[in-house]
C-alpha cells in the first residue's frame, strides 16, 4: 500500500511507521510505501551529535524549526516542506535479511528518480547517500525492527536549503547540499515527484506491487489507527 | 537458558556497534519484543528477544563492538 500523507508531523509520521511495522511483522499488511513532508525539523540519529547543529538549540523557534533525537541511523539531517520523504516499510527477511544492500537500494531509487529529470547523480564510497557532483542531494537513515523497515530516505526537491547551513548535514564537514530546483533552475511539482518516486520504488524492489494508492482517503484494516495517529 | 546472538545484518560485513538496550537484567521480556539496537552504517537493527522470560545476563555494553555469531545477552 502506498500513503501519501501531504505535510505531516514528523514524530506523528514516526508512530505511524512503527504501527505498520508491528503488522508488517506480524503478516497483517504487506510491502508499504509511506510518501510525506515535515515542517521544519532537524534530526539526530543514533550515531549522531548535538555538536552538529550549528545554531543554539534554544534559537531554533525563532527559525520556526525543532529539533528531534530519532532512533534510525546516521546523524544530523534536515526536513522541511519542498522535501519528499520517503519511508519503506519492507521485510528483508524477503530480501536476503541484507541491511547494506537495502541503503544502495535507496540510493538506486532516488539516483532513478533524478534520472527521470535528465540529472545524473551517484553514490560515494563510504558516504552513504545521493550526491550531485560532490554536493549532496539525497539523504539515507533507516531502521529495521526484526528486519522490517522504517525511516528511509529524503531528496531535496524545492526545499529552503538555508536551514542545511545551521547543521553539518551527516556529520560531514563542509558539505554543500544542493536540490532539484537549483539545479534545473525552477520550481519542481510535487505531485509529479511523487508519482515518479512510486514507479522508481517498483522498479528497485521488483517483487512489489502496488495495490492501491491511497491518497487523503485512507482505507483499509488499519484506518482507525492511522486516523488516531493524525488527529 | 536462550543465547541472544548477533545475526549477519548485511552481505560482507561481520561486525555492528551496539547502541541501546530495550531492557535491563532482571527485566521481564517477551519473545519477539525489541531487546537490543545495534547500529551499520546508517542503518539501525532491533533484534528481537528469541524467547520469554527473564533477561538474565547481558554480554556486550552500550557502545561497544560486536560481532555476528557473538551472544549479546542471555535470557531464561
Amino acid at each position: 500500500m502506498i500513503l501519501d500523507f501531504g505535510v505531516i508531523d514528523f514524530e506523528k509520521c514516526l508512530s505511524i511507521q512503527k504501527e505498520l511495522v508491528r503488522r508488517r511483522r506480524l503478516g497483517e499488511i504487506d510491502d508499504s510505501l509511506i510518501l510525506a513532508e515535515h515542517r521544519n525539523v532537524f534530526t539526530i540519529g543514533r550515531t549522531g551529535k548535538i555538536e552538529n547543529l550549528l545554531v543554539e538549540p534554544a534559537d531554533l523557534k525563532k527559525h520556526r524549526a525543532s529539533l528531534i533525537f530519532t532512533d534510525r541511523g546516521g546523524d544530523i539531517t534536515f526536513h522541511g516542506p519542498g522535501q519528499v520523504v520517503l519511508y519503506p516499510i519492507i521485510d528483508l527477511r524477503n530480501r536476503n535479511r541484507d541491511l547494506h544492500g537495502y541503503l544502495r537500494d535507496l540510493e538506486d531509487l532516488v539516483i532513478n528518480l533524478l534520472s527521470d529529470y535528465g540529472v545524473s547523480a551517484n553514490r560515494m564510497v563510504g558516504a552513504t547517500g545521493v550526491w550531485f557532483g560532490s554536493k549532496k542531494i539525497g539523504f539515507i537513515g533507516v531502521s529495521a525492527s526484526g528486519w522490517v523497515t522504517y525511516h528511509g530516505a529524503s531528496i531535496n526537491i524545492n526545499t529552503d536549503l538555508s536551514f542545511f547551513s545551521m547543521c553539518q548535514p551527516c556529520g560531514l564537514k563542509d558539505v554543500e547540499v544542493t536540490s532539484l530546483k537549483r539545479i534545473l533552475g525552477k520550481e519542481i511539482a510535487m505531485d509529479m515527484v511523487k508519482n515518479r518516486i512510486v514507479s522508481c520504488f517498483e522498479e528497485v524492489f521488483t517483487s512489489w506491487h502496488s495495490r492501491k494508492f491511497v491518497k487523503s482517503d485512507i482505507g483499509g484494516i488499519f484506518a482507525a489507527q492511522v486516523s488516531a495517529a493524525l488527529a | 537458558m536462550y543465547d541472544v546472538i548477533l545475526p549477519s545484518l548485511a552481505e560482507g560485513v561481520d561486525k555492528a556497534h551496539v547502541t541501546y538496550w530495550f531492557r535491563s537484567e532482571g527485566d521481564d521480556v517477551k519473545e519477539g519484543e525489541d531487546l537490543v539496537e545495534l547500529v551499520t552504517d546508517k542503518a539501525t537493527f532491533k533484534l528481537p528477544s528469541p524467547a520469554s522470560g527473564t533477561l538474565k545476563e547481558i554480554l556486550a555494553a552500550e557502545g561497544t563492538e560486536v560481532k555476528v555469531g557473538q551472544v549479546l545477552a542471555k535470557v531464561q
